[in-house]
């Protein structure tokens, strides 16, 4: 017997059609949009007025285009720090706490190398605070390689441990007696990244984000380290029946993860803050996360991806200022992105097809 | 000293609480195979409606059920990405704690603006039974929460995962979903199922933060303690009970840091060391519990019907 039903159905499929590719996250942005109008409506704003100021405003003047590149700095290097360690399996989720151990290390070396020229000063900070990162790095690493202890937990208690130390540091032996603020002295002139553009915020931090993204794209892409990585993420007994030394490749990656993300801490230091403050980081470890997902774990696909949300951020704040709708606007943005382009993500890989 | 030990003892029951309720949330979450990393957000979020809710309506148990039935909903939403689409569970988790954390925000400056005082509810009441023995009385001086949730949830939670076909099935679906799926168990539905009854947990005990603990909603709030709870699942290997005395403990080393603070001593440490204390604690604790640590087998997977 035949059925008049029209029926339809999700067929699975290995090629999706090119077009899909750069549709999703218009398609992402679209819904994403849908779904914040009505926190924007409960804000007494209007969505599209909002939303003007939110992704376009920002890029039609030279300032606030550059402030995009500012806020898309410490996402770009923890965004890498996290594929670095997610391309190997090592699910790495304390990028956050590795910051500030780079941010430490960049706060007290700015304030004791006062007297010594910037051209030793700041690529000493720039190692010490890679250092730091990858020292914090060490303990949830070591304890995931030697006692097979879950990195994801580690990572996350070790990020409340080190707030604990930043916020020991700046009620204690760094406070600065001149300020209001718990915050650390300022960092010394040598110490400061100098500035790309006069009168903007756009700094030496940007230039070292760029060159941390080649790095990552051309260790994951043209190295044989970058294949092993990458091999021990897709399956660790593939891996090792391979010849592949999971431990060392697993140590090597979380470590180096760890001290990319503590050169976002010394680029919040050195080329924005120039003291170590409690608020150093609105969350740029996390986002990273979130930033290393939407680039699908690849350098090229992280740099649009930190670029965009740099935009989100710096047009949450334009918001904010303009029409009294809470930053975290930008917050919600991001995360909902996620989420949607995440279910998208998965829906290429399927068909409609008539049964 | 008896009376600082009893002390010590009521408060480790108090300060253990919202742990110890996202921690079976989380146990469920994990017993059906999902690791719910919206965690620490959900309770986040259940500490924000259930504050706001309370406020304007006026009332401190419509709050917590409002909060509550976040929580289930923000275990659905966990659900469709992890079990429906089929996502990464450590990206989706996270995207949830990001997106429970700017909701919270984002509608308590729009309700409260920016002010430095956090606004405060009248919180509940604490029971006291044994009015009459002080010692008895500085033990069991607790919230009707604390109580509910050491006496009714963590056995009842027990039985339900171990005494139950549905608890059977959740930790088959947990374990082996094809074989579960071959013995005609529901493998979405019962994954469904936990992921909601976690969610409402995680909820439930970051409202009893701002309902009961503290009567009031602040930025710090949650502070870590999501990440904490998953930490203690693992240290009590995915039981209900157990997770109780990982509970404890970090309960008990918050409470002895929080005395030794109001105890003034002039120590050559930073107070922080106390603060940060129940977390390593927690780390150390993960570490000698890791060995014996046995993972539901299909933890992270999704599952698929091809």
């Amino acid at each position: 017997m035949e059925t008049s039903r029209l029926r339809l159905r999700f067929v699975k499929t290995d090629n999706p059609p090119v077009w899909v590719r750069p549709l999703i996250p218009v398609l992402a942005l679209v819904v994403t949009f849908i779904l914040t109008s009505a926190l924007i409506f409960w804000a007494n704003a209007n969505p599209f007025e909002t939303y003007y100021h939110f992704l376009i405003a920002p890029l039609t003047t030279k300032v606030s285009a550059l402030e995009i590149l500012v806020k898309a700095t410490p996402l770009m290097l923890t965004g890498a720090a996290v594929t670095f360690a997610f391309a190997a399996g090592y699910y790495n989720i304390g990028a956050e706490g590795q910051l500030f151990a780079g941010a430490i290390a960049a706060a007290g070396l700015g304030v004791a190398m006062k007297e010594v020229p910037a051209f030793i000063t700041i690529p000493t900070i720039v190692i010490a605070g890679f250092a730091a990162g990858m020292l914090w790095a060490t303990i949830p690493a070591l304890l995931k390689v030697k006692l097979q202890v879950d990195e994801v937990v580690t990572t996350l208690l070790l990020n409340s441990v080190m707030g604990f130390i930043v916020s020991a540091l700046l009620n204690g032996p760094w406070r600065d007696p001149n300020s209001g603020w718990p915050q650390s002295p300022e960092i010394g002139a040598s110490a400061i990244f100098f500035k790309l553009i006069p009168r903007s915020r756009l700094n030496l931090g940007f230039v070292i984000g760029i060159l941390v993204i080649l790095v990552l794209w051309f260790v994951l892409t043209r190295t044989s380290f970058g294949l092993k990585m990458r091999a021990v993420g897709l399956g660790k007994p593939a891996a090792r029946f391979a010849g592949i030394h999971v431990g060392r490749t697993t140590l090597i990656a979380a470590l180096v993860s760890g001290g990319i993300a503590g050169i976002a801490g010394v680029a919040e230091v050195a080329g924005i803050q120039y003291h170590l403050i409690g608020d150093l980081s609105a969350g740029y470890g996390y986002t990273g996360i979130i930033i290393a997902t939407l680039g699908s774990l690849n350098a090229v696909g992280v740099f649009i991806a930190s670029l965009f949300f740099g935009l989100v951020d710096a047009g949450a704040q334009t918001v904010s200022r303009v029409l009294g709708v809470p930053v975290y606007l930008g917050e919600i943005t991001q995360a909902t992105m996620l989420l949607v382009a995440l279910g998208f993500f998965l829906l290429q890989r399927y068909r409609l097809r008539r049964m | 000293m008896e009376i600082f030990i009893i002390n010590l003892i009521g408060a480790t029951l108090r300060v253990s609480t919202p742990i110890l309720l996202a921690a079976i949330g989380e146990t469920y979450a994990e017993r059906a195979g999902i690791l719910n990393l919206g965690i620490e957000g959900t309770m986040f979020f259940g500490a924000f409606i259930g504050f706001f809710v309370a406020d304007k309506s006026g009332s401190l148990w419509l709050g917590f059920l409002v909060a509550v039935l976040s929580g289930v909903v923000f275990g659905l939403l966990m659900a469709l990405l992890t079990v429906t689409l089929g996502v990464n569970q450590h990206v989706s988790g996270l995207g949830i704690t990001m997106l429970c954390t700017g909701l919270s925000l984002f509608a308590f400056r729009l309700n409260y603006g920016g002010r430095s005082i956090p606004p405060s509810i009248e919180s509940f009441q604490q029971l006291a039974p044994f009015k009459n023995i002080p010692w008895l009385n500085t033990l069991t001086e607790q919230y009707l929460l604390t109580y509910v949730a050491f006496l009714v949830i963590v056995p009842l939670a027990w039985w339900l995962l171990y005494r139950t076909s549905f608890g059977l099935k959740i930790r088959s679906v947990g374990e082996n979903p094809e074989a579960a799926d071959a013995a005609g168990v529901n493998v979405f539905a019962v994954r469904y199922a936990a992921l909601a009854i976690g969610g409402g947990l995680m909820a439930a005990g970051g409202a009893f933060l701002s309902l009961a603990q503290l009567g009031a909603f602040t930025h710090g709030i949650i502070a870590g303690r999501g990440w904490v709870a998953i930490a203690i699942v693992i240290f009590g290997n995915w039981n209900p009970v157990r997770a109780m005395w990982g509970a404890l403990i970090f309960g008990g080393t918050s409470a002895l840091q929080l005395r030794l603070q109001t105890m003034g001593l002039q120590l050559p440490i930073p107070y922080e060391t106390f603060l940060a204390l129940p977390y390593i604690v927690t780390i150390i604790a993960l570490v000698l519990a890791g060995r014996n640590a046995s993972y539901p087998a299909a933890l992270l997977k999704p599952y698929r019907r091809e």
